[in-house]
């Protein structure tokens, strides 16, 4: 077959010069960190130059007043580590458990009354029509905007904050469900009550599963929401929380700590949603569920 | 792969009398259909598509309301789907989610059995399938053909009286198909379920069938689906290659594919 190698010919000598497919591929991945790297530098260094040199920047934006990159570092050590003896000394371990209380039970109240509706009215025409008007109403209107009747009608403290992160998960985890709930494939139910399950059997072994990935979802995003809403439900007056501290560091005007409670909230939120995710990765094991 | 004592052997007959379909919208699927299977008996289903096959089988299934006539399995008018009228859908329709040996479970632990004899249920109609070292495995990690075999090891634990198929081979390559047509045939013989086989294949359903069922018709001709004429298959062996068996299906090709006279 001398005929045909001549046409493969300038490909096999193209061939030694381009790297092989694992060796690319780490080095796509080293890449990948490395590039990573210079725009938060960048950040950092900028940062600590505009603070250094009082820059103002437009919107009004006033550098002079920010801390120090360094400064924060050291209001995270103490935040954590109790390094400098103040108010904030060590302060993280009655904050994030107050908070992440305040979180996991309003994402669990949102979960609890999401999937439940969701699923029937993503399966039933009638609970659909019935409830698809108040969340349309209810979903446009902000958090934010619930603050001073909340404040009103429940009080200061937990319940407040604990209602105003429940509102805010339970609209995208009602609205994953329906949408999942929608796209069972008939057949599945089909398969399910011809091998004799009950109505309600049909919504928990066949429904709930095949939507699972789409109440997943919503769920994240609820999750990501609650922390979010945070700061703002710890603005009803609880004496602990994340927010409450960035609240506290902002009267008595030490801009360092108010940029490590908004450090915290972000990491807290960021490992919720891994823990989340873990958590359904052992609940469903390897099973494969329909994308 | 041993099928001996598989079921406690429940057959039902099927009575069907003056059954019409007309769809939501509509289209009128089928009228005027007589039918009656006796217990046990295997009776194959052909017809162009578009003739009502389907509709027949979901009905009897229970999925589908017959919008006039009688439909009575066992004695008993089908008013829904239940675990006695087993379903073989083309596609196959297992839990993407559950292994093969929980995809087979499903139908035994809905009956509330106790846990063992849901396993050992289990367990005797995946070795009846021959799917044996494949219990854990996911349906979507095997071949069409295996997951065909999954789901008629699903509906055979139910221990259904009356077994319901719709193209179940269709997507099949030949020889899975032909290999699965010999395995149904031996299931049929040692469980004597009554059968209603919907084929593309005449040569399947004379292969299979102790009758067949020829349809006509459609919506889509401008009149009802309904019964041309029910063909006995009196072969004593099923040899495809012998003259009596292309007889048999030359007959059943001529009823299927030419129009019937004005009555
Ligand atoms: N759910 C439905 N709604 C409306 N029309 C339908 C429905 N299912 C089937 N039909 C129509 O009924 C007729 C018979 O369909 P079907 O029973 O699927 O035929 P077959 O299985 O013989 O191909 C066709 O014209 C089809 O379009
Ligand atoms: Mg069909």
């Amino acid at each position: 077959m001398t005929t045909t190698d001549v046409a493969t010919v300038p490909v096999a000598a193209a061939a030694p010069t381009v790297p092989d497919a694992p060796r690319r591929r780490g080095r796509g991945r080293l890449r990948t960190v490395l590039l990573g790297l210079p725009v938060p530098v960048l950040f950092l260094v900028l940062w600590h130059l505009g603070r250094a040199q009082e820059w103002e920047l437009p919107l009004g934006l006033r550098m002079g007043f920010l801390p120090y990159p360094a400064d924060v570092a050291a209001g995270l050590v103490n935040y954590v580590a109790g390094t400098r003896d103040d108010a904030f000394s060590s302060l993280l371990w009655e904050d994030l458990p107050a908070s992440a209380l305040r979180v996991v039970s309003g994402f669990a109240l949102a979960t609890l009354i999401a999937v439940p509706l969701g699923v029937l009215m993503g399966r039933f025409r009638t609970a659909n029509s019935l409830f698809d008007p108040m969340i349309n109403l209810f979903r446009p209107i902000p958090a934010t905007a619930w603050v001073p009747l909340v404040a009103l009608l429940i009080g200061y403290g937990d319940q407040a904050s604990i209602f105003l992160i429940t509102l805010s998960a339970f609209f995208p985890i009602v609205l994953g469900t329906i949408s999942g709930a929608r796209q069972v494939p008939e057949r599945l139910l089909e398969a399910a009550r011809m091998l004799g399950t009950s109505g309600v059997g049909t919504l928990l072994r066949v429904v709930l599963p095949a939507a699972a990935p789409a109440i997943v979802n919503g769920m994240r995003v609820g999750l990501g929401l609650a922390w979010v809403i945070l700061v703002l439900s710890e603005t009803t007056g609880v004496p602990t929380g994340l927010g409450s501290t960035i609240f506290l560091a902002r009267d008595v005007v030490q801009t360092d700590q108010i940029v490590v409670g908004m450090i915290c909230i972000a990491v807290a939120g960021f490992l919720s949603d891994r823990l989340l995710t873990l958590f359904f990765r052992v609940l469903f094991r390897d099973r494969p569920l329909i994308k | 792969m041993d099928t001996q004592h598989l079921a406690a052997g429940r057959t039902a007959d099927v009575r069907i009398a003056g059954l019409s379909k007309v769809y939501a919208g509509g289209v009128a699927a089928m009228a005027d259909v007589d039918l009656t299977i006796a217990s046990g008996e295997f009776v194959a289903v052909v017809g162009a598509s578009g003739c009502g096959k389907s509709t027949l089988l979901r009905i009897l299934a229970g999925f589908e309301r017959p919008s006039a006539g009688v439909v009575e399995v066992g004695g008993t008018p089908v008013t829904g789907p239940g675990p006695d009228r087993g379903v073989v859908f083309q596609d196959y329709g297992l839990f993407p989610w559950l292994s093969v040996r929980e995809n087979v479970a499903y139908g035994p632990a809905r009956k509330k059995l106790p846990k063992a004899e849901v396993a050992a249920v289990t367990d005797r109609f995946i070795a009846a399938v021959g799917l044996t070292r494949f219990a854990g495995k996911y349906p979507a990690q095997l071949s069409g053909g295996m997951q065909q075999r999954v789901a008629i090891a699903r509906v055979l634990a139910n221990d259904p009286s009356l077994l319901l198929m719709d193209e179940p081979f269709g997507a099949l390559d030949a020889l899975t198909r032909a290999d699965l047509q010999t395995e149904l045939k031996r299931i049929h013989v040692d469980t004597r379920t009554t059968v209603v086989f919907v084929t593309h294949s005449i040569e399947e359903a004379v292969y299979l069938a102790d009758r067949v069922v020829v349809m006509t018709g459609g919506a889509s001709h401008g009149v009802p689906g309904s019964v041309r004429r029910i063909v006995p298959v009196d072969l004593a062996d099923r040899d495809v290659t012998s003259p009596a068996f292309n007889a048999v299906k030359r007959e059943i090709a001529e009823l299927v594919h030419t129009v019937p006279a004005a009555a």
